[in-house]
């Protein structure tokens, strides 16, 4: 850390990249449109992903899990018991944020390698067992939520979430909404403490702090914005399948991040929007995308262990968050 | 079928599935141990053991077994040859770090699995087996050649073990598993070593792979069961210790065949998962394995 960050020019930063996303509703063209109300809402997956590992030090392998916990825990009520989209929301959220409290309260008793394949397992599991249930969940064929179901009513207004402009702004919401808590975090005492224990833990708990407790915030915290952004998901894109609990699902929140810029505020959302944009762009001419993740990863850990934002933050902005 | 035979069949089936699984196994845990790097690519040495199993029989004609021996060699030299590759110009240079490591192997896994589908295409693929007559037992005739497969394993696991307490080149592998920094300051060429037990333990899982694709067919998606029952019985076994990693695959490879053989086998994963990973949680040395310096 190289001293306290210029309040106004971080807020500066973030409001303009927030406007700019609002302006480009108006300016991108249908398809490229789609395309990046997907890539926010994946953001805030990425982003709530970089809390755990950027900022607390502990990579999962395991992320998957949290992000279907919030696709289901929204999409299955909506499916199955009708629930109208705001609750279902909401359902989404607790349910990735308590499954966040038990892994973690397991998980965090190991540390290093161990941690990794623990929450590889956990995620495993829980990738099975929506494949166990496939009465429920249909297992990879995965469900479809009706059109007239995703409609957010609130009193008189009726919103209907297939529609693109509204589609793209609620995902915006969501990743301002995502975005804003995060620096909100990264700027407090709570925030600069994850990041203290990510460099010296032993140090921290010299010092007094709970590291346990902090580390278990950190896992929480970070389900529960990977399972905003499942819900959302679920319930913007109207497609809820176990595809998304699988280990790949776990590995591309990784990708993005280390692309963008681990432990950056606005890393997340520029990893995933160029994997998104290079993928898209090879698969033009040919069909191997996953040959093009998989050398993302190695180049980016052999050349850029930084990432984009890390490298800038490096060289020519050391105020970024 | 009474249920005496029948539970047999399950424990006959179930070994055939440890002898692979301990090989595997063996390799992923080699690298662990000596090197401290968590393999995630491993289950792709396997299936690339595989598929170049099925791709050097169908170069010869004539008897299948010529066939079958020809890539019980070559195979896994490829393969062996693709690990030191990889790990020369990608792990040496990360320094081996734990975290840098697995995201460098997630990264080779989806590169050797795209490029086997790209080339080998997305058909299973089955490898004639060398010798196929039935042994006739008073219940049910059994495949001699699943029988030969328990056997090959456990001779390989014998010469591995053999190789590492009683030569000098396990000798130098143990002093590297034990303190590199140490062995490095009496002579011991730590890198090459390095280099070497990579190699090993993918040649370890192409012999595997091999062995198995007259009954199981070579697919380019065959890696993950492989990868994951391999962490099992590592976990299980405890990290790095050779005889733990045997002894679990053989339970883990039994109680999978008879649990499979009697109940859905996707509630069998499930559990054997969360068990492991609740094991890796309180007992992180694993069931059978020491403490951890």
């Amino acid at each position: 850390m190289t001293g306290r960050a210029p309040s106004g020019r971080v807020f500066a930063l973030h409001a303009a990249v927030i406007l700019g996303l609002l302006i480009l509703n108006f300016v991108l063209p249908e398809y490229h449109r789609g395309v990046f109300s997907r890539v926010l809402v994946l953001a805030a997956f990425a982003m709530g992903y970089n809390i755990l590992f950027g900022y607390t030090g502990l990579l999962s392998l395991g992320h998957a899990m949290f992000f279907a916990a919030g696709l289901y825990g929204a999409g299955l009520p909506v499916y199955h018991l009708d629930w109208s989209v705001a609750p279902a929301f909401i359902a989404g959220i607790v349910s990735g944020a308590v499954l966040a409290l038990a892994i973690g309260f397991l998980a965090l008793r190991t540390t290093g390698v161990a941690f990794m394949i623990v929450t590889l397992m956990f995620a495993q599991v829980f990738y099975l067992i929506t494949l166990f249930f496939t009465t429920y969940t249909r297992g990879e064929e995965g469900l479809v939520i009706r059109q007239d179901l995703r409609h957010l009513r609130m009193g008189d207004l009726d919103l209907a979430l297939t529609d693109p402009s509204l589609r793209y702004l609620i995902a915006l919401v969501l990743f301002s909404a995502v975005l804003i808590v995060t620096l909100f975090i990264v700027r407090s005492p709570f925030g600069r403490s994850l990041v203290a224990i990510r460099e010296n833990e032993e140090r921290m708990r010299m010092l007094g702090y709970n590291v346990f407790t902090n580390k278990l915030a950190a896992v929480v915290l970070s389900g529960a914005f990977c399972a905003a952004s499942g819900a959302a998901y679920a319930l913007l894109f109207g497609y809820v399948g176990s595809g998304f609990a699988s280990i790949q699902y776990s590995i591309l929140p990784l990708l993005w991040v280390l692309l963008g810029g681990a432990a950056t505020t606005l890393g997340p959302l520029i990893g995933t929007l160029f994997m998104f944009y290079i993928v898209d762009f090879t698969s033009g001419f040919m069909p191997a995308y996953l040959l093009v993740v998989g050398a993302a990863l190695i180049l980016l850990i052999l050349f850029f262990p930084k990432g984009i934002l890390g490298s800038i933050r490096e060289r020519w902005a050391p105020w970024l968050p | 079928m009474a249920f005496g035979p029948y539970l047999l069949l399950a424990t006959l089936e179930g070994l055939v599935m440890a002898a692979v699984l301990a090989l595997t196994a063996l390799g992923l845990s080699l690298v662990f141990g000596v090197m401290r790097v968590v393999n995630v690519a491993h289950g792709e040495f396997f299936m690339l053991g595989a598929v170049l199993a099925w791709w050097v029989s169908s170069l010869v004609s004539g008897n299948p077994a010529i066939g079958f021996l020809l890539a019980l060699i070559v195979s896994p030299l490829i393969v062996g040859a693709v690990a030191l590759v990889s790990e020369r110009l990608v792990l040496r240079r990360l320094d081996y770090k734990p975290e840098a490591t697995i995201v460098a192997t997630i990264g080779l896994l989806y590169i050797i699995q795209q490029l086997v589908l790209t080339f080998y295409g997305p058909e299973a693929r089955p490898v004639v087996a060398p010798f196929d007559f039935r042994i006739r037992l008073p219940w049910f005739g059994y495949s001699s050649y699943k029988l030969a497969v328990i056997a090959a394993s456990i001779l390989l696991v014998l010469a591995t073990w053999f190789v590492l307490t009683r030569t000098k080149i396990g000798l130098v592998m143990r002093a590297t598993q034990y303190d590199g920094e140490i062995a490095q300051a009496f002579g011991v060429p730590v890198d090459r070593v390095y280099a070497g037990v990579f190699a090993l333990g993918a040649m370890l899982a192409a012999v595997a792979a091999v062995l198995i694709v007259p009954i199981q067919q070579a697919h380019y998606l065959m890696g993950l069961d492989p990868l994951l029952l391999s962490f099992i019985v590592v976990i299980i076994g405890g990290l790095g210790s050779l005889r733990g990693t045997v002894v679990a695959a053989v339970l883990i490879g039994l109680s999978d065949g008879i649990i499979s053989v009697f109940f859905s086998p996707t509630l069998a994963k499930i559990i054997a998962t969360s068990f492991v990973a609740l094991v890796l949680v309180f007992r992180p040395q694993g069931l059978f394995g020491a403490e951890t310096r």
